[in-house]
């Protein structure tokens, strides 16, 4: 089982990794140990690998930054489930290999330090309240996903997915 | 077939026969994937530009080299630009500047602006980088800024943006459009600036999520106004912003008449009062009588948003040759090398060191809290540029204000918010009476600033963000 890390609504990258934190400005080993040193401090002490993030609307707007998604791929983060996702996150996210889940309902099902368990695939996400079905990603982004992200799928395919097109 | 005179109209035929109507950003990637594609459909399309900035340059290079790629796929189409902590402030990102320079140089990228020659993405428009009606993706969000002239700019992440330069192609799926059009016109005092952050007050931080936000009433502007809004439609989560019938634009450059929007917003210029963002929402927009004695400590001018010449221009029609308040500092920053000569060569730049103010090597400058003047904690910032997220421009305890260059110089001379009409209306004794009235009425911030002051808290009741539930496709 793994931990909820709840957050609400517009939840920014600036958050997830401040900009004064970025891997150029502080290194490539000690960035990640930043995560939401803001918004939320200890997250990346106490954060465990398969934790899963649990949002509102609009994950991940603002800065295209990418090394926060990094940050939480690196500390282990297993999934990510909102309401909605900015489009470049999400896009970070499929390319690294982060399963990125939409669901309305489970920002209000599930509570901070809720014990839940991602199913990705089957797209459930099994909370103390009882399973929340979570809406299906694009054939197109899973293809991507389930190769382990954008890296390793064109090494394997030499190109971009054909499905959906 | 030639435009009509006057900036947009919709063309009537399309030029497909048998296809239905499309927005820009239909057209432009129907046209691009070789495909009769609509809002929806997922495209693979070739890029003919891929910018590059320091701040994940290292990134894009890891990327490259996971792909098993050594070279760019065409090093005459890539961009690349030191600009977000620049010139470096630390050891470590002198570092990884260095290696900046060695990646250019041998990959044999001409295209290279390194610190002080300014933001990427006004080097990118105003040297004509961005050809109008092609993709262009960026390591910068707000690389939607190309749409100034017509082109599709997206950013995306450092792997996406590793595997367009690899492949010299990107994947999307078309967006919808909103269309926003502007009727009437600005009143004096008035700028582009309130005018886009009207617009990101009625759409919300997400309400052009996934989509494509374009612009009418907008292509006879200069080319930076252009810039001010394109490059503001990243705030309302697009995917991309076009502004519509630019003099770059080729003839086929057009939406049809009877296209299909998300959703259709009209803003009437000649009612529009100056805007205040208030922190920490970039959509937490109230009129300026709202925010009126809000005091301010630090007054950032610049950014892609707002660090030209008119820009500057502005703030020093306001001064008059006066100087900034004593307890107020005001960092301007020039957007470019092209921007900062300009503003030199005509005075602008003497008046505005003259009053006081801190004048930056051209780039990203604060915006972003990594170089030049970052926030102390609970400071107060008014700033030009674009976004007032916690923590964005250096303490998460600063809060950041965003207005128009008229607005951020009455900050500067009265160390409060105020409405800039009258100071440009008044007359040389009246002006002098006015700042002293304002400056005597600023709350004291002490020489160690507290919250006490700032009303965001207030404020951002007053704003209640017009939230626009709009229904998308998950996925880019």
């Amino acid at each position: 089982m793994s931990r909820a890390w709840v957050f609400g609504d517009d939840l920014d990258t600036d958050q997830m990794v401040p900009g004064r934190y970025a891997p150029f400005m502080v290194g490539q080993d000690r960035f990640h140990t930043y995560a939401f040193c803001d918004a939320r401090p200890g997250f990346a002490k106490e954060v465990r690998p398969g934790d899963i993030l649990v949002g509102g609307e609009n994950l991940g707007c603002g800065s295209s930054r990418e090394y926060a998604v990094l940050a939480l791929k690196r500390l282990g983060v297993g999934g990510i489930v909102a309401k909605s996702f900015a489009r470049i996150f999400f896009r970070n996210c499929i390319n690294l290999g982060i399963p990125v889940l939409e669901s309305a309902d489970a920002v209000d099902l599930v509570k901070d330090g809720d014990e839940v368990s991602l199913d990705a695939t089957a797209g459930v996400l099994g909370a103390p309240g009882g399973d929340i079905r979570l809406r299906p990603l694009p054939p197109f982004a899973k293809e991507i996903l389930d190769a382990g992200g954008v890296i390793a799928f064109l090494r394997e395919h030499g190109d971009f997915p054909r499905v959906g097109l | 077939m030639t435009r009509p005179p006057g900036g947009f109209a919709p063309r009537e035929p399309p030029t497909l026969a048998g296809t239905s109507p499309k927005t820009l950003a239909e057209r432009i990637l129907s046209r691009q994937s070789g495909r009769d594609v609509r809002a929806g459909d997922l495209v693979i399309v070739p890029v003919s530009r891929v910018m590059v900035h320091d701040s994940v340059a290292d990134a894009v290079m890891a990327g490259m080299r996971d792909l098993g790629r050594d070279r760019v796929w065409d090093p005459s189409k890539v961009g690349v630009f030191i600009d977000h902590a620049a010139p470096a402030p630390t050891p470590v990102v002198a570092d990884s500047h260095r290696a900046v320079r060695e990646w250019v140089r041998t990959q044999g990228i001409a295209t290279f602006y390194d610190a002080g020659e300014g933001v990427c993405h006004q080097i990118m428009v105003e040297e004509g980088y961005c050809e109008p009606g092609t993709v262009i993706v960026g390591t910068d969000s707000h690389s939607n800024t190309y749409g100034a002239v017509g082109a599709f700019g997206a950013g995306m992440g450092g792997t996406d943006i590793a595997v367009a330069v690899a492949l010299g192609r990107t994947w999307l799926r078309v967006p919808e459009s909103l269309k926003v059009t502007f009727a009437g016109r600005l009143r004096e005092g008035i700028t582009w600036k309130d005018a886009i952050m009207r617009v990101v007050r009625e759409i919300g931080t997400d309400g052009a999520r996934y989509a494509c936000v374009e612009f009418h009433g907008a292509g006879a502007l200069p080319q930076g106004d252009r810039i001010t809004l394109a490059g503001m439609t990243t705030e309302m989560g697009a995917k991309a912003g076009l502004v519509v019938g630019t003099p770059e634009a080729p003839d086929w450059l057009f939406p049809d008449a009877g296209a299909s929007y998300a959703r259709e917003v009209t803003i009437d210029l000649q009612t529009l009062e100056p805007q205040i963002a208030v922190p920490p929402r970039v959509d937490q927009v109230v009129d300026v009588s709202a925010a009126v004695g809000q005091p301010v400590d630090i007054v950032f001018l610049g950014s892609c948003t707002n660090g030209r010449l008119v820009d500057m221009r502005q703030a020093a029609s306001v001064l008059r040759g006066r100087r900034i308040d004593p307890r107020v500092r005001l960092e301007v920053v020039p957007a470019s090398r092209r921007q900062l000569e300009l503003a030199m060569a005509d005075g602008t730049l003497a008046a505005l060191s003259a009053a006081g103010a801190v004048i930056g090597s051209s780039g990203c400058g604060p915006c972003l809290g990594r170089t030049g003047g970052v926030l102390a904690g609970e400071e107060i910032c008014l700033s030009t540029a674009n976004r007032n997220y916690r923590g964005r421009m250096g303490s998460p305890d600063a809060s950041i204000y965003l207005a128009s260059p008229y607005v951020a110089a009455v900050a500067a001379l009265t160390g409060v918010i105020d409405d800039p009409r009258a100071y440009l209306e008044a007359s040389d004794a009246e002006l002098d009476a006015l700042v002293e009235r304002r400056r005597a009425e600023r709350p004291d911030r002490g020489a160690a600033s507290s919250r006490s002051g700032d009303r965001s808290a207030e404020l951002a009741l007053a704003a209640a963000p017009l939230r626009f539930a709009y229904q998308a496709e998950v996925d880019d």
